[in-house]
């Protein structure tokens, strides 16, 4: 187990390295430079401004720089907040987006295994449709849409709910962001959910445990949920990246101080360093969660063997 | 001489068919679907308000029909009806755009690594694997910041992005096929790989290629929104439903109507097409009766 976590964590080496590479050569090879502005900057003033972010020095040397700096933690200055290093930038925000995407993620799983149960447990009635529509509907309506709608009912018209903002993180302003964030992965894992389970309440071991006795509820619960949040386990590291960037949207519209926001704007701001190191930054994110989801599903699954 | 059997043989197609018809869901998310295309390819015809054009006297005014302003006006005293179904129009094509491109890039890859096996369909595997590990929304960003908003780019990186999965399947699809015995008589006949590849891998393997495009077109449409949405995507005078509804939220406490109905146009696509998708996987399953 422990040689191949090790393994998968060397395996997931090469994958951060063209992300960084690819971001990194991609923003050089972008016509115009980060300081063309609509003002005119003597040639003296930026010159000095290109020795000061070491865009002076051969294209090689800037990158193994860059690369470098990555492996030590260090993402660059931020190009557009003058004072803020990237690392910086990104360690102010990580701790709304990690308190939303982690209630989001926990959430979703624990909402979806629930509805996907019901659903698979009451297969074919009004209520199992009526949930998968609405699996149908979460998945495919965008976050996007979802958070105003929500943000305008409970906001605006109700009146319950803080429209937006953070409110140094009191629940009242947790409450509209993580729901919106959430709503496209419990539908997700609903459906995964009600498909495992369908599966498994047909196999042989589940006739085997009714047979010799079991509780309906023992049989649920200790036999078949098991094998059937599998695919569910395995769908937490997607379902990482789809929170990543549902978070990107929940935070712009309802104006949350995380790691997405900076995004957008460090984007709408032609901000290069900023950009690249939030990608570089979510892109060991998602790696990493990928490799744990990996991990838990060989101590679920006793069939999976490490070799 | 000739022996027929006496019940006439029903085809792969027309069971799907059959398939498709009993599931009522999937017609009708079909029919809608049918209908906004409709509404945004013919629907500027009946409708002949330019999406650009400022009406002074009706400044974000409220839905009327009388007044000539069926969804109500923008901020900027623009019809709302005429730039939903402009911007649809945009929406939908570049859904279909980039998904014809993932189909294109994924269906070569796909199939020459399944034909070719042994190490050059490992290293092209593994290249697909990498690159499906890293965040692409964000790599999509990135190509936008860096290389300014055009429509032809968000066709390009959107279909770049998109694939990877129609590869892996189209290589699965090839691995089986390429055991069949008319590729065997095929290569018999003299024919070169390359053509084996286009005349018979890549039309047999169509069948779940067509279902995954379907269900690729609203991640695709999703995607350019959400892009428009964080004001990276189309740019004006161009307009999309993303570029839409990144309006209506920001007067969505003055103007709901300006939210509500380019949301309620792309919710609706985007659900049909979901419904679609399914349906035909559905349908295309031969282990259904």
């Amino acid at each position: 187990m422990l040689t191949y976590a090790v393994r998968r964590l060397f395996g997931a080496v090469p994958t951060l390295f063209v992300i960084v590479t690819l971001a990194f050569f991609m923003m050089r090879l972008a016509p115009g430079g980060p300081f063309d502005g609509e003002r005119m900057v003597p040639a003296e003033i930026e010159a000095n401004l290109l020795r000061a972010y070491e865009l002076d020095r051969p294209l090689l040397a800037q990158y193994a720089a860059y690369l470098g700096g990555v492996l030590t933690g260090d993402l660059g200055p931020s190009f557009k907040y003058k004072d803020f290093s990237v690392g910086e930038l990104i360690r102010n925000g990580l701790p709304v987006s990690l308190r939303i995407g982690g209630i989001a993620i926990v959430g979703a799983a624990l909402a979806g295994a629930t509805l996907g149960s019901i659903a698979a447990l009451r297969r074919n009635t009004v209520l199992d449709r009526a949930l998968m529509t609405g699996a149908i509907a979460g998945v495919a309506v965008p976050t996007f849409v979802v958070a105003p709608f929500l943000s305008l009912v409970f906001g605006v018209y109700l009146a319950w709910l803080p429209v937006a903002g953070w409110g140094d993180g009191q629940w009242r302003h947790l409450v509209l962001p993580v729901v919106a964030l959430a709503l496209p992965q419990v539908a997700y894992v609903a459906r995964l959910t009600r498909a495992g389970l369908i599966e498994i309440l047909r196999s042989d071991f589940i006739r085997t445990a009714r047979a010799k006795g079991l509780p309906e509820r023992a049989v649920l619960f200790r036999h078949a949920l098991r094998g059937a949040l599998l695919p569910v386990v395995s769908y937490l590291g997607p379902a990482t990246a789809g929170i990543l960037t549902g978070s990107v949207v929940i935070e712009q519209i309802f104006g949350l101080p995380g790691i997405g926001r900076h995004f957008v704007q460090g984007a709408l701001n032609r901000d290069y360093t900023l950009v690249m190191g939030v990608v570089v930054f979510y892109g060991a994110l998602i790696i990493l969660f990928n490799l744990v989801v990996d991990l838990l599903y060989g101590a679920l699954d006793p069939r999976v063997r490490y070799d | 001489m000739e022996v027929r059997s006496a019940v006439a043989g029903r085809s792969p197609g027309a069971d799907a068919w059959r398939r498709l018809r009993r599931n009522r869901a999937a017609l009708t998310a079909g029919a809608v679907l049918a209908a906004i295309a409709a509404a945004c390819l013919l629907g500027p015809l009946l409708h002949p308000v330019p999406p650009g054009e400022v009406f002074w006297d009706a400044i974000q005014s409220p839905p009327d029909i009388a007044a000539g302003h069926p969804f109500g006006t923008d901020a900027n005293g623009r019809d709302i009806l005429a730039r939903t179904l402009h911007g649809g129009r945009v929406s939908l094509a570049v859904g279909l755009a980039a998904t014809l491109v993932s189909l294109v890039i994924g269906v070569a890859w796909g199939s020459v690594a399944g034909y070719a096996g042994g190490r050059v369909d490992a290293v092209m595997m593994r290249i697909v694997d990498v690159l499906y590990a890293l965040p692409f929304m964000f790599f999509v960003i990135l190509l936008m910041v860096f290389f300014g908003r055009n429509i032809l780019l968000i066709f390009v990186a959107i279909g770049a992005v998109a694939w990877l999965d129609m590869a892996r399947i189209v290589r699965g699809q090839t691995l089986s096929i390429k055991r069949l015995p008319y590729i065997e008589a095929a290569r018999a006949g003299g024919l070169g790989s390359a053509a084996i590849i286009r005349r018979h891998v890549v039309p047999n393997a169509l069948g779940p290629v067509v279902v995954y495009a379907t269900l690729t077109v609203p991640k695709v449409i999703l995607l350019e929104s959400l892009l428009s949405f964080l004001g990276l995507g189309v740019r004006e005078p161009a307009t999309s439903w993303g570029v839409l509804i990144g309006d209506g939220v920001a007067n969505m406490e003055r103007a709901p109507w300006m939210l509500v109905f380019p949301a309620g146009f792309l919710a609706a696509t985007l659900f049909c097409l979901n419904f679609l998708g399914d349906g035909l996987r559905d349908a295309l399953d031969p282990r259904d009766p």
